[in-house]
């Protein structure tokens, strides 16, 4: 497992590579998803805010 | 059918829904096959040993961040054109992306540089011409959130767009006009129209799916930004009203 990690000798830049680009993926799609639950959650309250104001 | 009544936002927005789920399956199942392939499948180089493995993320990073800005700069083009604010808002949908893929790109460019060319970064024509891609998208969201009508936003952001594109071709052809320590295309479309590729058939088939995977990840992910982009905007509209009270996830 070890020798295979070394990737040679390369092991730092493959690793530092596919670390940091699934790493941006992860990140990417969190932000998105939570950013919409969010934004729908906002919105319902306010929309129940306004229909109590009513 | 009449496909223009899907560039309305509340017939467009459960559609988007649909289709991200389903790209969003699309991109993890080639990604989990691409990853195994270009780790257990794809041989070790002769030259580069398993240092070139970083290929398989570096290039299709690299399509990605030139084809987003294409489809941005073609949505941008079509919103300023007709006014059709989905349009536009498709074009900020992807522009995050976009930069995304552009900085990964750079990213494993230079960490495939270091052991290979002994070099992090060089001003050799194509990482310049790529690094000022990343300064477009940057742009191109700045001003985005700086203008606050949208309908100016969507006009200067269309131009910015469209002058940047401009700069895609030259990324492409870099290498073959200056002589440049980046290498030259290693798949090329051969005279008699089939792909040719100095690569062996594995490896040229583990770059594709893994170019898939991220094409479908940008799907998946632009279309569920552009969701929010829709709320955002119209959220004082009836139907965004009428699908809150049905309690829409």
């Amino acid at each position: 497992m070890a020798e295979w990690l070394a990737m040679g000798g390369h092991g730092f830049y493959i690793w530092g590579s596919y670390g940091v680009t699934a790493l941006f993926m992860i990140v990417e799609t969190i932000l998105v998803i939570r950013h919409k639950r969010t934004l729908l959650q906002r919105l319902g309250r306010m929309m129940r805010m306004n229909s109590e104001v009513e | 059918m009449n496909l223009f009544k899907y560039s309305a936002p509340s017939i467009f927005y459960p559609l988007a829904g649909r289709l991200a789920t389903g790209f969003a399956i699309a991109a993890v199942l080639l990604l989990a096959i691409g990853l195994y392939m270009s780790f257990f499948v794809a041989p070790t180089d002769y030259k580069q040993g398993e240092g070139y493995r970083i290929m398989f993320i570096h290039v299709p990073a690299a399509w990605m961040s030139m084809f987003i800005y294409l489809v941005m700069a073609a949505w941008a083009a079509a919103g300023m054109i007709w006014r059709t604010r989905l349009s536009s808002m498709m074009a900020s949908a992807l522009a995050p992306t976009g930069a995304m893929f552009t900085f990964i790109a750079l990213w494993t460019g230079a960490l495939w540089g270091k052991p290979m060319w002994g070099a992090w970064w060089v001003w050799d024509a194509r990482l310049t011409s790529e690094l000022i891609l990343l300064f477009l998208y940057i742009g191109y969201m700045a001003m985005e959130s700086a203008i606050d009508d949208p309908r100016r936003a969507a006009r200067a952001c269309g131009l910015l767009a469209l002058v940047g594109v401009i700069n895609i071709p030259i990324i492409y052809y870099s290498v073959k006009w200056w002589n440049t320590l980046h290498q030259g295309a290693s798949i090329k479309m051969s005279e008699s129209g089939g792909i040719e590729s100095s690569m062996t058939e594995i490896m040229l088939w583990t770059m594709l799916i893994m170019t898939f995977a991220c094409w479908f990840y940008t799907i998946a992910v632009a279309l569920t930004r552009v969701r929010s982009i829709i709320l955002e905007r119209e959220s004082k509209t009836v139907w965004v009203k009428e699908m809150l009270q049905q309690g829409e996830k």
